[in-house]
């Protein structure tokens, strides 16, 4: 007797899990225009020099109070005079809403909005991204250590996360930024310096350890009394080898569900820390610092600071609709929660 | 049962010796933070600073620092400010606690009426555009910066629109006490409130509105259904009690990080002197005995609020309580 085993009599190979959650998240309309916005805004993020030397003309990161530009062939000073009866006090300039000169108009320094708003969104986008990979790396390690152990190193690691977690997470973020940014980090021989961006990316990625900790830990400890999981240590498999080849690829659909929301909750918090002036260090520039230089002008020229707000929102917006679309997609019941 | 509370409790005690033991390690021990080069200026002699290491006890162990720190504010409460010299930490946090008090009480009041609405309306279309637009409406809550938001509300209320009937009722920025004038505490906080209630809508709404879904799968609703109650009885009674658990821990957490300092985004703009700000102000001039304090009173709230959550938790479900 022949026994045909799967199902390669009827259709070839069986789609594996991963392939069918990436065609139904093609099929998710909103989740794919979320994506599409996602790398519209990054590209023209990438694209920021090439937007301030060859359409705008301006170096976003110097002063230019004193200087003018041509619009419609007329010349305007960029620091102009207000607009009430005595003329006392000088604005900058509003925006032109033409592309090739002070698109978004000036900021207090004279720097061209639009310009800074695009090389802003790079280190947003950038100490997000990484924040949001370096978290779920040791959230991962973290989760699957006490999961997978229990016992002392459950107890030990599930307190610590009780600790990180018993102060607001924003509070916490704003300490160790204070403390490192204040004076630049020395460790054995490497020195950080205060205004690189390893800073922002490694403080932000520790303060939400615990959040994405907590659901990993969860899962792995039910996985580590799964029957599969079973039936391979009466086998007589090693630990290791469970956990490489049974537990991680389990709880891979939970890393991938938590990225983009942690994303957005990292660039949140960036923006929060920046806004502070504790994040990105002048001259650089992040949305979150572009909001805090706007704020002296929000009741002259509001677009300073309702610009990289916008931009923010779009990306946390597609980012969580982009997290919902995958935790349909892989069918992951809701993991996280934000922050305040 | 008594052995489980009891255990918690050692548990809440040591998290908070932990958390004060990690604040002090990180403001005295890190490279960073020497408090002495605070106090004693930038450019101060080498005998000025050894001075005022010495006066401050900056030259002791460690340990003894920090039992000396945790006695004072917690056994003679007479902790006093580095940066404002002898002027003493405890009533500081006395006086901010009502701002935040009020600040979180009103925005928990607004976002726990919102969301429940919200969700309950949009379980109840469940699958409609009312359903999809509302959990848009939520997610769009939940990506706006709060401080951001501030910003902009405060440019529509104190700028472009305060001239005009729409916002000529809301007071400059600040807050004004209870008991100097109710409707100006009113008036001064409703605006913050909102601000403050938009992303905790958006989150418990959609909390709320996916366990009511899950809910409704169960098979005591569709016990409810088959004995003939009515669609809203069925929803509103039995739905709503089962998927309120979820929203009540995390009621309970957020609410205590708001009274503990986590408002503080939203106390920074609209110019409220409340706990979170006091605490960032301290933070910014690495003001250690200040931070101390006000990072220890907020994890009292959090600890707190996490041992009350569990608690209740144990009331509402027999099976943790069995376990």
């Amino acid at each position: 007797m022949v026994i045909k085993t799967g199902s390669s009599a009827v259709s070839g190979v069986a789609a594996g899990p991963w392939r069918t959650a990436g065609q139904a998240l093609v099929r998710n309309r909103p989740a794919m225009s979320a994506l599409a916005i996602l790398l519209l805004v990054t590209f023209a993020c990438i694209m920021a020099p090439f937007y301030a030397h060859d359409i705008a003309h301006t170096d976003p990161f110097t002063s230019n109070v004193a200087g003018s530009f041509s619009l419609n062939g007329q010349n305007v000073d960029i620091m102009q005079p207000n607009d009430n009866p005595l003329h006392l006090g000088l604005s900058p300039a509003g925006p032109t809403w033409h592309p090739s000169a002070y698109f978004l108009g000036a900021d207090s320094q004279g720097r061209d909005v639009a310009a800074r708003l695009l090389y802003g969104g790079r280190n947003s986008l950038l100490i997000s991204f990484s924040a949001a990979l370096l978290c779920i790396g040791m959230a991962a390690l973290v989760g699957v250590l006490s999961g997978f152990f229990g016992g002392v190193v459950d107890m030990v690691l599930s307190r610590l996360m009780d600790i990180m977690w018993a102060v607001p997470v924003y509070l916490f973020a704003i300490s160790l930024s204070i403390v490192t940014i204040s004076q630049g980090l020395k460790i054995g021989p490497f020195t950080v310096e205060s205004d690189n961006l390893l800073i922002p990316i490694v403080i932000i990625a520790l303060v939400y350890v615990p959040y994405a900790a907590r659901p990993v830990r969860g899962r792995v400890m039910t996985l580590r009394n799964a029957e599969f999981v079973m039936a391979a240590r009466s086998l007589g498999v090693p630990r290791w080898r469970i956990l490489l080849v049974d537990i991680l690829p389990n709880i891979s659909a939970t890393l991938v569900v938590l990225a983009p929301l942690l994303t957005a909750l990292a660039l949140l918090a960036e923006s929060a820390l920046s806004f502070l002036s504790i994040g990105v260090q002048a001259p650089a520039a992040s949305w979150g610092t572009i909001i805090q230089d706007g704020e002296g002008l929000i009741y002259t020229r509001p677009m300073v600071a309702i610009a990289p707000g916008l931009a923010i929102v779009t990306v946390v917006l597609t980012l969580n609709i982009l997290g919902d679309g995958l935790r349909d997609a892989l069918d992951v019941r809701e993991t996280s929660r934000k922050g305040s | 049962m008594l052995t489980a509370l009891l255990r918690r409790l050692a548990q809440t005690l040591f998290v908070l010796f932990g958390i004060s033991v990690l604040v002090f390690l990180v403001f005295f021990a890190t490279p960073g933070a020497d408090p002495t080069a605070r106090i004693a200026g930038k450019n101060a002699s080498p005998e000025t600073m050894e001075k005022v290491r010495h006066e401050y006890g900056f030259d002791r162990p460690l340990p003894v620092q920090y039992a000396t720190m945790m006695k004072k504010l917690f056994i003679t409460r007479d902790l006093t400010s580095y940066v404002d010299r002898g002027e003493p930490v405890v009533p500081e946090i006395v006086m901010a606690a009502p701002v935040t008090l009020s600040l979180a009480a009103g925005g928990a009041a607004i976002w726990v009426i919102a969301s429940v609405t919200m969700g309950t309306v949009a379980a109840a279309f469940r699958g409609t555009l009312i359903d999809r637009g509302l959990m848009i409406l939520g997610l769009i809550g939940i990506s706006l910066p709060v401080f951001w938001l501030g910003q902009v509300a405060n440019l529509v209320t104190q700028a472009r629109y305060h001239d005009t009937w729409m916002f000529s009722w809301v007071p400059g920025l600040g807050y004004i006490p209870f008991s100097e004038s109710p409707t100006g505490w009113f008036r001064a906080l409703i605006i913050p409130w909102i601000v403050l209630a938009v992303l905790f809508t958006g989150i418990y709404g959609r909390v709320l509105r996916a366990d009511l879904v899950a809910a409704s799968g169960e098979d005591f609703m569709r016990t409810a259904r088959a004995k003939g109650l009515s669609p809203a009885r069925v929803l509103l009674v039995h739905g709503l009690r089962t998927s309120m658990i979820t929203f009540v821990s995390l009621f309970g957490l957020d609410f205590a990080q708001l009274i503990g300092g986590g408002a503080l985004l939203t106390e920074v703009v609209f110019g409220l002197q409340g706990v979170g700000r006091l605490t960032y102000q301290a933070l910014s001039n690495l003001d250690l005995p200040l931070i101390m304090a006000s990072v220890m009173y907020s994890a009292v709230f959090v600890v707190l609020a996490n041992a009350v959550v569990d608690v209740i938790y144990v009331f509402l479900d027999p099976r943790v309580r069995d376990a």
